[in-house]
């Protein structure tokens, strides 16, 4: 067969078989490593969809590895019940995500949903998971909203919002003596809600934020920003992440302003996955999250060294937010004898989960879908020639209200570029 | 002669599958489909201006994202209905595409791709950045579902799918005929050799825009359809992404024949579909896909497929379809250079 | 006062690594005519063949050959493999093109997992010159000496070189060149190889200022297009002007109205393309 006609019949087979192929009965990506014979009830079917590829793809990898992990580690059962994983990529574009999620829940029938990876995904998804009545899990997607103003009985958190460790930082950085900060942050809701919370807790206790400097999402170069810094601050606060935290810290040093500012970071600026490729500049940052690969409690360290033997690399927040995923969701089938099927038993079930085993710390859910967590203040130091994220203080029981009552906190605005007002800003 | 029978016998048929196939599908190939019908328009907007015109825009998300973006922005922030925010969404992609045809059209060839790309990452960036009005880069969210006297709001899939399934035939019959008239044509003697049209008497520029503006106009369209699908917009609809997109899908298809695209959207969007499914490495074999339809098929799969009708009626097909005054050997898009304008 | 020199001396350095990156794409789009948007690509691959080099061997002058040789080697392939069977057939080189680079970024993505990674510059130029407010990496200041040698040499080479001239010859006119005993096939791919050469170069030089991550391909695409349109196509200095122009456009949009920073930099972009559809500095 000449090679055209090869390709012109391929052509006509995918476009007719198309349809059809999509009607059929779903692919099944990942499945239990001994069959185990499964009790009477059918298995649990979860859908996962995140961004396996493109930019964002470490994230979702990230995510899925750690959920994978802790399923391999019960045999992908719980409460005497099978789970079963279809992984969906979304290549970390809201659009595949809504379709995506729309595969999982109307074709693949899917139980349970663990995803997206990006807030505009999950912002793209929350309507149609609302009208949809699915339960999803949301296992790094930060956007404040999601789980306030935006909230929806059926999305609940296993991961943070963006403003939940930044209370705590604003809180810790006065508590240093720090009066008065500039802040250096991604200009789009990621680091608006980091600004947020760090300036409400820091100027609620007495600080002033004087000065609010916003970079685009894609910035390769700060050196345009850095001379804008005021002189007359106490530190400087960064809210970036991934490749331009990475490029942040290497240009902060370069341009002499580590040794003239004490710097604090938030937007997990130092997450193990991007650690790996700082170097000096980033030795002395203190950050806050509510996970760190050097936790030292036997929880933690166990799961470190599961996530390293498996993938060699110290697992970030990301793929610890996979892990607790599977966690939750397995308690929750123990918890209920693995009865729910689906839908509100099963969410019910879900939010009634407390942990106190979870790699990070103790969880527990709010009403609103939040997680009520630990927040962790991290130094970064250089041990044995690696950097890490040491633990210096705990925060227990943060919740994505901080210290404030959650109908006080609702009715105020979501933290936005103008909101809290930069008061102080001269 | 056989070529057109079949070439109308294909429409027909089609158009009668799509028709009365969704029906029977469930839920989500039913969604699927009403994608592929979008981006259908979306590359039959785009062939006008490639095709026909033989202006490469590497900036047609712009006009994609714009109707979406007013669709959604007059339907949450001005309370319009599904038809309100519909018009006035396809007026302000229309008030763009002047501004833009305007300063564009000064160029032709590489440097109207150029500044087709230009204009198209500029309105990209004030969606990323202007957030107060597009909601930076989370966007923007509302449920948005037509609603018809007397059968109400399509709420659906199925019924939503109807309607663009309804929107679809009207674009491919509008496009159809408007390719075919004289003004069609006009753009058809641009592409050859403009020169000639204006010592002809042809006022090429006013042509030119007109053919801006109705790609315009059918990508704007598109944009609203497909906010509408979703309930949703964000900057990636107006991202360099979205605009090779629908260069890959008029070239893979076929330029020049309309249809052609709008084959290339549905193998676009269902392979993606599909493959992202079944591995992760799909983005590299989209990759090779392009490759081997440069390599194996360059006159799109509609090349392809006149040539498998030459064969078919083989028996020197040359001659006889010469004498009939046709030239079949002239795929449809190998006689577009472009480039070539400077 | 001083602080406004810092700006433009960043601008400057900005804009001479764009220069680095559109030079190679200026000979391929700009003289050959050649829509290669895997251009992005080959630096993207380059950066990380870099980085991997300097990984293990800590060597960067190493690491430079390394991607220098990528960017060659790529470059080779794709004109070799594709590019010459479709000389004159725009959107064909697009979509070959544009397919080639989806497989490059997808290749990358495998293998070096799709964290961002960054190359520190050798300890030669890791330090930083005390310039009054603030300090100034010495790195930079090497990729400005680095544009303006590159220029230099490309204008030598296209300018006063017998191969210069073949090149441009081949470029302007075909027939001409053929009829005068030029092969245009050699021509072509040594220019094309040339170009994707410099593409490689400019990859490993710019990583330890933009770092490596997914999506780099991408951004930088439309930044060295617009140059190399802007600058004027097949002009070397106008790419060089382009850079320059973009890199402080950039700047100061960036420091003076930080919410259009993307904004204003098509902008003026389309503003210079709308009234001299040619360019700055057309070939005459």
């Amino acid at each position: 067969m000449k090679p055209r006609h090869a390709l012109f019949t391929f052509l006509v087979v995918v476009l007719v078989a198309g349809p059809s192929l999509m009607a059929a009965p779903p692919q099944v990506a990942a499945a239990a490593g001994t069959p185990t014979p499964a009790a009477s009830l059918p298995p649990l079917k979860l859908g996962f969809y995140g961004a396996l590829t493109g930019n964002f793809a470490s994230s979702g990898k990230d995510t899925l590895s750690g959920l994978t992990l802790f399923l391999k580690g019960i045999n992908y059962t719980a409460g005497g019940r099978k789970i079963t994983v279809i992984v969906e990529d979304t290549s970390g574009d809201p659009n595949t995500a809504l379709a995506k999620a729309r595969k999982l829940v109307e074709q693949d029938k899917a139980d349970l949903l663990v995803g997206p990876t990006l807030a505009n995904e999950g912002y793209a998804v929350r309507d149609y998971i609302d009208r949809a009545k699915a339960p999803c899990l949301f296992p790094v997607v930060s956007g404040d909203d999601i789980t306030q103003r935006k909230r929806t009985p059926w999305i609940i958190r296993t991961g943070w919002t963006s403003s939940q460790p930044a209370h705590a930082l604003g809180k810790w950085a006065y508590d240093q003596g720090k009066r008065r900060v500039a802040i250096i942050a991604y200009d789009y809701a990621f680091g608006w809600e980091n600004v947020g919370g760090f300036q409400r807790a820091f100027e609620d206790a007495g600080g002033k934020v004087v000065q609010k400097i916003w970079t685009p999402q894609t910035t390769s170069d700060f050196a345009p920003y850095f001379p804008q810094i005021k002189k007359d601050v106490d530190a400087v606060v960064v809210a970036q992440s991934g490749g331009n935290a990475v490029r942040f810290l290497q240009q902060w040093d370069e341009f002499g302003l580590k040794d003239k500012y004490p710097l604090y970071g938030l937007a997990a600026v130092t997450d193990e996955a991007v650690l790996k490729s700082m170097g000096d500049e980033a030795v002395g940052l203190f950050t806050v999250l509510h996970w760190s690969a050097v936790l030292q409690t036997p929880e933690a360290q166990a799961f470190v060294k599961k996530f390293k033997e498996e993938y060699k690399d110290a697992p970030g927040y990301r793929a610890e937010a996979g892990y607790v995923t599977g966690q939750v969701i397995a308690r929750a089938l123990e918890n209920t004898g693995g009865k729910p099927g689906g839908g509100k038993e099963l969410v019910d079930a879900i939010r009634a989960v407390k942990i106190s085993d979870a790699p990070r710390g103790p969880i527990s859910f709010d009403p609103y879908g939040g997680v009520v967590e630990n927040e962790y203040i991290r130094r970064v130091d250089r041990v044995k020639g690696e950097l890490q994220n040491t633990v210096i203080a705990t925060l227990p029981n943060v919740s994505q209200f901080w210290t404030y009552d959650p109908s006080v906190f609702l009715n105020k605005p979501v933290y936005s570029r103008d909101y809290p007002p930069c008061t102080n800003c001269q | 002669m056989a070529w057109r029978r079949a070439q109308v016998l294909t429409v027909i048929v089609s158009i009668l599958a799509l028709g009365v196939l969704p029906i029977f599908l469930p839920s989500y190939p039913v969604f699927v489909l009403t994608s592929v019908l979008i981006f259908a328009i979306f590359a039959m907007s785009l062939d006008v201006l490639i095709g026909y015109l033989g202006y490469t825009s590497f900036g047609h998300a712009a006009f994609f994202g714009v109707g979406a973006y007013a669709a959604v922005i007059s339907a949450l922030r001005l309370g319009q209905s599904f038809w309100g925010s519909g018009l006035l969404a396809l007026a302000v992609v229309l008030l763009v595409a002047m501004i833009f045809g305007a300063i564009a059209l000064r160029t032709s060839g590489l440097p109207f791709i150029m500044i087709s790309l230009a204009l198209g990452q500029a309105l990209w960036g004030l969606a990323y950045r202007w957030s107060t009005v597009t909601g930076g880069d989370n966007g923007l969210s509302i449920p948005m579902r037509p609603e018809l006297p007397l059968i109400g709001r399509l709420e659906s899939s199925l019924a939503y799918y109807y309607f663009v399934f309804v929107v679809f035939a009207i674009a491919v019959a509008a496009l159809s005929l408007l390719v075919r008239s004289p003004f069609g044509l006009s753009w058809r003697g641009i592409r050859e050799r403009e020169i000639r049209m204006q010592v002809l008497g042809y006022h090429t520029w006013l042509h030119k825009y007109l053919a801006y503006l109705t790609s315009a106009f059918f990508g704007g369209l598109a944009g609203i359809l497909n906010a509408n699908l979703t309930g949703f917009v964000s900057p990636e609809a107006l991202a360099i992404s979205n605009s090779a997109t629908a260069i890959l899908m008029v070239i893979l298809g076929g330029p020049g024949t309309l249809i052609g695209p709008c084959l290339g959207a549905a193998v676009i969007v269902v392979m993606r579909q599909i493959m992202s499914s079944v591995t992760q490495r799909w983005m590299m074999v989209l990759g090779v896909v392009y490759i081997a339809t440069v390599m194996f098929l360059p006159g799109g799969l509609m090349g392809m497929m006149s040539r498998l009708m030459v064969r078919i009626n083989s028996g020197a097909p040359q001659r006889s379809d010469r004498s009939q005054g046709k030239n079949v050997e002239r795929t449809p898009a190998t006689h577009i250079q472009s480039g070539g304008k400077s | 006062m001083q602080f406004w020199i810092i700006q433009s001396l960043n601008g400057v350095a900005y804009g001479m690594l764009l220069f680095l990156l559109s030079a190679g794409l200026s000979l391929i789009l700009g003289m050959m005519k050649i829509a290669n948007l895997a251009h992005g690509a080959f630096y993207l691959l380059a950066s990380y063949i870099g980085y991997s080099v300097v990984r293990t061997t800590g060597n960067f002058p190493l690491a430079l050959v390394a991607g220098t040789l990528t960017g060659l080697g790529i470059g080779f392939v794709t004109e070799r493999m594709f590019m010459r069977r479709l000389l004159g057939r725009t959107h064909l080189q697009v979509l070959v093109s544009i397919g080639i680079a989806l497989i490059i970024a997808d290749v990358s993505l495998v293998l070096w997992h799709g964290d961002p990674v960054t190359i520190r510059p050798p300890a030669l130029l890791a330090r930083s010159v005390d310039l009054w407010i603030m300090r100034f990496p010495a790195y930079r200041l090497f990729i400005i000496t680095s544009g303006l040698l590159i220029a230099v040499v490309l204008n030598i080479i296209l300018g006063r070189t017998r191969w210069g001239a073949i090149i441009r010859a081949a470029v302007d006119n075909q027939e001409m060149a053929r009829a005068m005993g030029i092969n245009i096939e050699k021509v072509f791919m040594l220019t094309f190889g040339f170009g994707s050469l410099l593409a490689g170069f400019a990859g490993v030089m710019g990583a330890p200022f933009l770092s490596v991550y997914p999506g780099l391909d991408w951004e930088l695409l439309p930044l060295t297009l617009v140059v190399v349109i802007v600058g004027g196509i097949g002009s070397i200095n106008g790419a060089l002007v382009g850079s320059l122009i973009l890199g402080l456009l950039d700047n100061y949009g960036r420091a003076l109205f930080p919410d259009l920073s993307y904004f204003t930099l098509f902008v003026p972009m389309i503003i210079i393309l709308a009234v001299r559809p040619s360019g700055l500095i057309p070939r005459s």
